[in-house]
């Protein structure tokens, strides 16, 4: 019932349309605006590679988690994973174990530790923000063992390389060739294909979802396990950019995640939003990020903008939806009582 | 068209305040609209102190939106209410209890994780010392209560796990719990034993004897001739007729009802052909026990019972969501474990649940994605999703099934409850079923689209379609099907020819009352 | 069967209490510094303060809420109540109501996004999170209070003692027991439990929800405000980071005290135990000579554990009453 995107041809998804991804294209191009009248370094390519690498990790985590959010559900713990995955690979490297070995290891870690979230929220039929704050501290508490208080560094330059350089010849930072693509093919798989419609039914009404043959524990356990795998690789490229693993890699990133996937107006109750509104909202916040660093605006503040970004982002479609409710609900007729008079949740 | 009645002012006596009058409770021109549906068009309605009013009327003629107006849950467009000759606002459900207006809702509303006692006398808890809970004067009060109800409930314990006939009986203690002016019993009877329903008249003819307003909405035409002295009939949003209840015939009242004489359902003359799907002892232990039936192609078997009586569980069981704990089930000869509705949709079985909202539809989704939506990896093989397949593929669908949209990119939400039904249909028609299981397809749809879905039923079983119907409308099993099964808790206690079943005879079963006549209520669990 | 139901919370308290026991005597048989006064004083003046932060948080639970702010709350109330006793702006007593006070104000913030513009708890405390850690970091600008900075005797609260109890504990024990009887014996009391064991009945019941999310966010920060001046008190030396991942510790207290993440049921005398139980592993893994880094992998695994067992349990309870009525 929310004036969100629906698949379909509907007028709902032109408006849809009309509405979040053109307001957030407009903020961004007054962002650009703003930010090379802040700073004559702002639209140099050398500066597009820093905002856009600087956010790349929880850019690429925010992919899997529009997903997730589509469907209904939350994955808190991908700062963890990041954390994780880091101290897995400096522990393995330290070892003398090769980064080709130690890099697929830590994938294999991160789908593991996302079908451990999938399973307890599907089989267990648990509530993912409690599974998930769950794993946000076991993941965080692995990492902490596998390497403590140390840091490792001294990986081969081809490494760090990948992390800090460009695609010769171009001012593209590899990050975000990988964010590319995983962009694509997720935005692709939601809005192309039968399992994008099929994420797009449970996150609307799951128990239809169940009845009409969508195989629930299947689908969303496969998006934790991705959400999982997504955060070790982004744990990899931190661990490359810094030249760097450590135990508390990505602390405080889950925040920035969920609140560029709400920004780029996903639902938080689940059953709409589109790709490239997310990727519209990375390169919002990049360089939202990137002119306060430039204007020498303080990084406390930072932290700051972001919450209140995250809390606005999700207090005005909110509001907006619940005016269009009261439209509906009036029109829909003998809707129960009880959504006349329950404030949400 | 029938007569309206005549104005409230020639029916009762005039006002006059300092008479010693008895209380009286009145609805005056009440107008409620939500967007393009007038769900009550101003109706008026007077309850006399001492008597019991009867509400009458199809699904959709506005007696649960009247309801829940003098239950303070909506605000009326327009229109008054009147205590004892006062107008009166009532500003919510709470200030409808506080003036003695208390409300038996269809669907019990508790607190899973309060005990019985306190959900009882949730918002009026009886108070101790410095104002606080009185927990052992608050049982006592409920257990007394139920005392009076005749039902035996461990009012300490949680109400998570209660029966819904057991919730039932603690909604209306609770509404007992006040002192009412008004009582509403808003279709309280549907999950009731039948001794718990004697129980329940009982009580609503006490209270008639002390005086109260007892207001009764109800279906079951039978028990408005048993308990009620007037009766009031609605009929799309508006009054039909306000009539001493035995100044009437039930042919007068189902009259006034549809307005129209009853539509026949359109007759069936099938061949059956094979055995298609088969159950064998299928038990599931909170829900059924040892059921066994077999559907032919081209045949319609009908599922009657009450609710409650275990018939949807077993579809859910058919379909893959549920598993039975034991039993076979067999589809056209091959024993079969669906573990998915996935499993049960690829080898032909289809079920179009009861409820549409929840489990049948998704509101929000156009036409063509929500028939789509059951056959997208059968329809698209190569995971891409071609839009133009797809609404072709419902437009076929929704022409053969005369749904009116403005096409098939329209939102389902939008649809009315009709038409929403026949979507639901189409969708699984779509899977192209061998078996389709139909659970209450005509509920809480108007009566010409009934007409059409009971067509499209009898042409699905003419086309070689097995079908189950599980319907609680007696008439509509009736005339569809070609054998009726009647379960009563669980188990089949009758299998009737079509041409021998009788309502009679169904609901006999369907009570259970030839095997081991009036149950008690369940029993208490107690720790082992 | 019902009373099994009814149990279910007392049942864990129960249970939780003979695990400490249990856990409490082997530490003692491999550390007998376990039961040193010193030792027993220490772990109990630690979990007092996350205690006091738990209720406040399963008040929340119980209306199907979550806090995820409070460790902010905490950390950002014992910099501003140390800073203003450093500064001399305000007198001791002063500074302990300011930070309360504060605590307060915060959980109203809180509690107005979720109740009054509905933003999801776990999206508008998540974003508080974030918020109240920032505005302490740009007010600590990398400073920090130390112990030289507060007045003489400011930390002495922490270890004082009444017949022997540290005062915290006390503290602890009022601060759970006002809240268990205002939860068990005030109309209030039972409306946060209706809320959350049935949003839509407790609105046909006339129960205003809203203000009831509200007012426990309200307490909910109270409390955390209090156990930032206990924090304070307790560490002397606060800088922007104090109590930094807190709040998985208060979590895992509550689920593992038995409150049920559904909503509707659990008690603060249950999430109290959890904090007492979480405080206990961390001083038994230094007295076993275990690694500390295990600590918050245990946490984790605790809050899985306990909920997974909570609901094993719902399921089968609710399983058996539906044999026990079909027969």
């Amino acid at each position: 019932m929310s004036s969100a995107v629906a698949p379909g041809r509907s007028t709902n998804w032109v408006r849809g349309l009309a509405r979040w991804e053109v307001l957030l294209a407009l903020i961004l191009a007054a962002l650009v605006w703003i930010g090379s009248i802040v700073s004559p370094f702002f639209l140099t390519p050398g500066n597009f590679s820093n905002l856009t690498v600087a956010v790349i990790e929880v850019a690429i985590m925010a992919l899997p988690m529009s997903l997730i959010v589509i469907a209904g559900e939350i994955d808190l713990s991908v700062e963890s994973m990041v954390g994780l995955s880091s101290s897995v690979l400096g522990y393995l490297w330290a070892a003398g174990i090769p980064l080709w070995i130690g890099i697929p290891a830590v994938l294999v870690i991160g789908a593991l530790g996302g079908l451990l979230n999938g399973l307890l929220v599907t089989r267990g039929g648990l509530p993912s923000l409690v599974v998930t704050l769950g794993t946000l501290a076991l993941f965080r508490g692995l990492a902490l063992v596998v390497l403590g208080p140390r840091s490792i560094s001294q990986f081969p330059p081809e490494f760090t390389n990948f992390g800090f350089g460009n695609v010769p010849g171009t001012p593209i930072p590899w990050p975000l060739v990988v964010f590319t693509i995983v962009a694509v093919v997720l935005g692709l798989v939601l809005h192309r294909t039968w399992v994008g419609r099929q994420i797009f039914a449970l996150g609307r009404n799951q128990g239809t979802a169940r009845y009409s043959g969508v195989r629930v524990v299947r689908t969303k356990t496969g998006l934790f396990v991705l959400s999982g795998t997504i955060a070790a690789l982004a744990g990899v490229i931190l661990t490359a950019r810094f030249a760097s693993a450590r135990a508390d890699a990505g602390q405080g990133m889950t925040l920035t995640v969920v609140t560029i996937v709400l920004l780029g107006g996903v639902n938080i109750f689940g059953g709409s939003g589109t790709i490239l509104g997310v990727v519209l909202a990375v390169f919002t916040l990049a360089v939202l990020e990137n002119a306060l660093r430039l204007a020498n605006i303080a990084a406390e503040l930072q932290s700051i903008s972001v919450g209140l970004l995250l809390i606005v982002s999700v207090t005005v479609p909110n509001v907006a939806r619940q005016a269009g409710q009261a439209f509906h609900r009036v029109r829909a007729g003998r809707s129960p009582p009880s959504g006349s008079i329950v404030p949400g949740e | 068209m029938i007569s309206p009645t005549p104005p409230i002012a020639s029916v009762i006596p005039s006002v006059s305040p300092e008479a010693a009058i008895p209380l009286r409770t009145e609805l005056r021109d009440i107008s409620k609209r939500f967007g393009a549906t007038q769900a009550v068009d101003s109706v008026s309605l007077d309850l006399r102190s001492g008597e019991v009013h009867a509400l009458v009327g199809e699904n959709g003629a506005g007696k649960s939106t009247l309801v829940k107006v003098l239950a303070g849950i909506y605000a009326p467009d327009s229109g008054s209410i009147f205590l004892d000759g006062q107008r009166m606002v009532i500003r919510g459900p709470a200030n409808a209890r506080q003036l003695g207006i208390a409300v038996v809702h269809q669907e019990p509303s508790l607190f899973p994780d309060l005990s019985v006692a306190e959900n009882v006398f949730l918002g009026h808890q009886p108070s101790g010392r410095f104002g606080s809970i009185a927990w052992g004067s608050m049982r006592t009060a409920a257990r007394r209560l139920f005392e009076e109800l005749d039902v035996r409930l461990d009012v300490a314990s949680p109400v998570r796990g209660l029966s819904m006939a057991d919730q039932q009986l603690v909604e209306i203690a609770k509404a007992l719990s006040v002192e009412a002016r008004v009582l509403i019993l808003d279709e309280p009877t549907a999950s009731l034993s039948a001794h718990e329903v004697d129980r329940l008249f009982a009580i609503a003819r006490q209270a008639r004897e002390r005086g109260v307003a007892v207001l009764f909405v109800n279906h079951r035409l039978e028990e408005v001739f048993e308990l009620s002295d007037r009766v009031t009939v609605l009929r799309d949003g508006r009054r039909v007729i306000t009539a001493d209840t035995s100044d009437l015939t039930t042919a007068d009242l189902v009259r006034h009802m549809v307005g129209r004489d009853v539509t026949m359902f359109p007759k069936v003359a099938t061949t059956a052909g094979e055995v298609l799907l088969e159950a064998r002892d299928l038990t599931r232990s909170d829900a059924f026990m040892n059921v066994s039936f077999s559907v032919r192609a081209g045949e319609i078997l009908g599922f009657a019972g009450l609710v409650g009586a275990g018939r949807t569980e077993i579809a859910r069981v058919l379909f893959g969501i549920d598993r039975a704990d034991s039993g076979e089930i067999r589809l056209a000869g091959q024993p079969v474990r669906f573990d998915s509705p996935a499993a049960a949709l690829s080898n032909g079985v289809a079920y179009v649940p009861e409820d549409r909202h929840q489990e049948g539809l998704v509101l929000d989704f156009s036409i063509a994605s929500n028939v789509s939506l059951p056959i997208l990896p059968r329809l698209f093989p190569r995971l891409f999703v071609h839009r133009e397949t797809e609404r072709r593929l419902a437009a076929d669908y929704a022409e053969r099934l005369s749904v009116r949209s403005t096409g098939v990119d329209q939102l389902v939400g939008a649809l009315s409850g009709g038409n929403q039904q026949k979507v639901l249909i189409a969708k699984w028609l779509a899977t192209k079923p061998r078996v389709l299981i139909l659970d209450e397809p005509t509920r809480g749809i108007d009566i010409g689209a009934k007409a059409e879905v009971h067509r499209i039923i009898a042409d699905l079983a003419a086309s070689g379609l097995a079908i189950i119907l599980i319907s609680s409308e007696l008439p509509e099993v009736l005339a569809m099907s070609d054998r009726i099964l009647v379960m009563h808790e669980g188990r089949i206690t009758a299998e009737l020819a079509r041409a021998d079943a009788t309502e009679e005879q169904v609901m006999f079963a369907a009570t259970g009352q030839q095997a081991h006549g009036d149950r008690p209520t369940a029993p208490v669990p107690t720790v082992d | 069967m019902n009373r099994v139901a009814g149990l279910l919370g007392r049942q864990r308290e129960a249970s939780l209490a003979a695990v400490m026991v249990v856990l409490g005597a082997f530490v003692a048989t491999q550390a007998p510094q376990f039961l040193s006064a010193s030792n027993l004083s220490q772990v109990t003046v630690l979990a007092s303060i996350i205690a006091i932060a738990a209720v406040g948080e399963a008040m929340v639970v119980i209306t199907r809420n979550v806090d995820l702010s409070v460790e902010s709350t905490i950390g950002l109330v014992a910099f501003l109540v140390a800073n203003a006793l450093k500064t001399h702006a305000l007198s001791t007593p002063e500074a302990m109501a300011a930070g309360i006070g504060l605590g307060l104000l915060l959980g109203m913030i809180n509690g107005v996004l979720v109740a009054g513009f509905h933003v999801p708890a776990i999206v508008a405390t998540l974003g508080t999170l974030s918020i109240y850690r920032g505005v302490d970091f740009l007010l600590a600008g990398g400073h920090q209070v130390t112990l030289g900075d507060l007045p003489p005797g400011y930390t002495d609260p922490a270890i004082a003692s009444v017949f022997g109890i540290p005062l915290f504990v006390l503290i602890a024990i009022a601060v759970v027991g006002t809240t268990a009887v205002v939860l068990r014996q005030t109309r209030f009391g039972r409306q946060v439990y209706a809320v959350g064991s049935n949003p839509v009945a407790a609105a046909t019941a006339g129960i205003r929800s809203g203000l009831v999310v509200f007012v426990v966010f309200a307490l909910c920060g109270l409390l955390a405000g209090l156990a930032g001046v206990l924090w304070g008190i307790e560490f002397g030396t606060i800088n922007a980071t104090a109590a930094n991942g807190l709040v998985l510790q208060v979590i895992a207290a509550v689920v593992v005290g038995g409150v049920a993440i559904f909503g509707g049921s659990g008690t603060v005398v249950g999430a109290a135990l959890g904090a007492l139980f979480l405080a206990l592993i961390s001083n038994a893994l230094i007295l076993l000579d275990l690694s500390q880094f295990w600590l918050q992998a245990i946490f984790g695994g605790v809050i899985l554990a306990a909920v997974s067992a909570d609901a094993a349990l719902l399921r089968r309870l609710q399983r058996t009453m539906a044999e026990n009525r079909s027969r």
